[in-house]
């Protein structure tokens, strides 16, 4: 049902079985390295290419989601996956080894709850019985795609971020099954304030990320305070900040204790990833891995989870094009 | 050539509020501390070769090419771009720059073959460098040549 605009509420809230992330080597080392099922601490994965790395990791997450369910790839009705690579060759070449139906979906680093989104809104209505989906990004593939060849010595300012190494895969299934409800979702809409600086992706998400927010508190009909943490995808401490102030300047109350970044958790302060961690792993490995947990053991109870999207293009940046950012949101509760 | 999209009023100060400052200062005494310590390492290089007996233009091609080859292996060892974060300039501007952005380009796209992907893709950074490199060269010589005129 269509609660408001852009709010989809899911009258037979379907259930987030489980989760399962895996990273590579700067992911082990961040304070979140514990939640990981899987860890490559080559940036190959032992192939021959970074994006057949890339690939790898994400089919890892899957193999490892698909095992925690007690299912078999037959047992999947629909996979809905993204990457940040051109034609998402990663998720293609993922469900290429399912074998079932398959959504390829693109909304930069907001794919993962994009994913999540669709999932919900299939199995909720009965078209299937239980969809996988997933997302993954890889520094390397990143960098050379959007910026410029890993090895190249350029100085990246402090409001730059850092592509996670890391793909994170739920299973989602029809109510009945499992603890973790997702009750609704909230679509964002592009919203662009003209930054235009590839080097600061979080001050041009923040907008996004504020106007999903305030969208899907005001079409549910609760106050920010409903969710004991309101996680966004990798806003980074620039982008965080610009969307604090913005919540401010639009009078809605955010408590700064709950509202946390993955891009943020993933790493620590000592490592060298400037403003935060970023990608559609990011969010992905996070979600699936830590906040799963947590929910889980009954730590958190309702958690809203803010994917965001930089809709970076490096030939629309170099037309002089802006950068528009997009949010997309879901609610899980326990049951 | 189009324009530059502009940040919203509003919002352009909210982003200014929450972006750490570059340290430029700093980042121009380091540059100038690394650029200058590899002119400086360059020049003896030069004066070494020269008092061996080589001839001003093989000292310079000499110097040069090691330069070059140490770049090279610096990069593929992954340690260029590292000290690049620190330094800025100071490794990007001199020749050493130069090669680094041919050799990461390079390593970057062996993944796609000799051809179509070392070979195309070699100059993908450096091309800027040798086109306006030539079209510069160009004018200053025009500009020499008038004033001989003259």
């Amino acid at each position: 049902m269509l609660k408001g605009r852009q709010t989809w509420w899911f009258e037979n809230a379907p259930s987030l079985l489980c989760g399962a992330c895996a990273g590579a080597e700067m992911e082990s080392k961040g304070p979140l390295a514990g939640s990981f099922d899987y860890l490559y601490y080559d940036m190959r994965a032992g192939r021959e290419s970074f994006e057949k790395a890339e690939q790898s990791i994400m089919e890892k997450a899957v193999e490892i989601a698909l095992q925690k369910a007690h299912l078999q790839k037959e047992d999947i009705d629909v996979f809905i996956a993204g990457d940040l690579l051109n034609q998402i060759t990663s998720s293609n070449f993922t469900a290429r080894g399912l074998g079932c139906a398959y959504l390829g979906i693109f909304g930069a680093c907001s794919t993962a709850v994009e994913g999540l989104a669709l999932a919900a809104l299939l199995i909720s209505h009965g078209y299937g019985q239980r969809a996988a989906t997933a997302t993954v990004s890889h520094n390397a593939t990143a960098e050379r795609q959007f910026r410029y060849p890993n090895e190249y010595g350029v100085q990246k300012p402090s409001a730059a971020q850092f592509t996670a190494t890391a793909a994170g895969a739920a299973i989602v299934a029809a109510a009945g099954e499992g603890q973790t409800k997702i009750t609704c979702a909230t679509i964002g809409k592009v919203v662009d304030f003209g930054v235009s600086d590839p080097y600061n992706m979080g001050a041009a998400m923040a907008p996004a990320a504020v106007d999903t927010v305030i969208t899907h508190l005001q079409e549910r009909g609760v106050a920010s305070d409903y969710y004991d943490v309101i996680a966004t995808g990798d806003l980074g401490k620039v982008g965080q900040g610009c969307a604090l102030e913005l919540f401010n300047r639009a009078g809605v109350a955010i408590k700064r204790s709950s509202f946390l970044d993955c891009g943020g958790l993933l790493y620590g302060g000592e490592q060298p990833v400037f403003s935060g961690g970023s990608g559609c792993g990011c969010l992905a490995a996070v979600a699936y891995g830590h906040f799963l947990n947590l929910m889980q053991k009954g730590q958190i109870k309702r958690l809203l989870l803010v994917g965001t999207g930089a809709l970076l293009s490096p030939l629309t940046y170099q037309q002089k094009e802006s950068i528009p950012g997009i949010a997309h949101a879901v609610a899980l509760e326990c049951r | 050539m189009a324009k530059k999209p502009q940040i919203a009023p509003h919002y352009a100060q909210i982003v200014k509020d929450n972006e750490p400052k570059r340290p430029l200062a700093a980042n121009c005494l380091k540059a100038f501390a690394v650029g200058g310590g590899l002119c400086v390492l360059s020049q003896a290089l030069r004066e070494i070769f020269l008092f061996r007996g080589m001839s001003a233009n093989e000292a310079t091609a000499v110097y040069l090419v090691i330069l070059i080859g140490l770049t090279a292996l610096v990069t593929g060892l992954g340690f260029y771009d590292k000290w690049a974060q620190w330094a800025g300039a100071g490794l990007g501007v001199p020749i050493t720059g130069f090669a680094n952005s041919m050799t990461s380009a390079a390593m970057e796209h062996r993944s796609e073959g000799f051809v179509l992907g070392v070979g195309c893709n070699a100059f993908k950074l450096a091309g800027a460098v040798i086109v306006f490199g030539s079209v510069s060269a160009f004018f200053f010589a025009l500009i020499k040549w008038m004033l001989g005129v003259l």
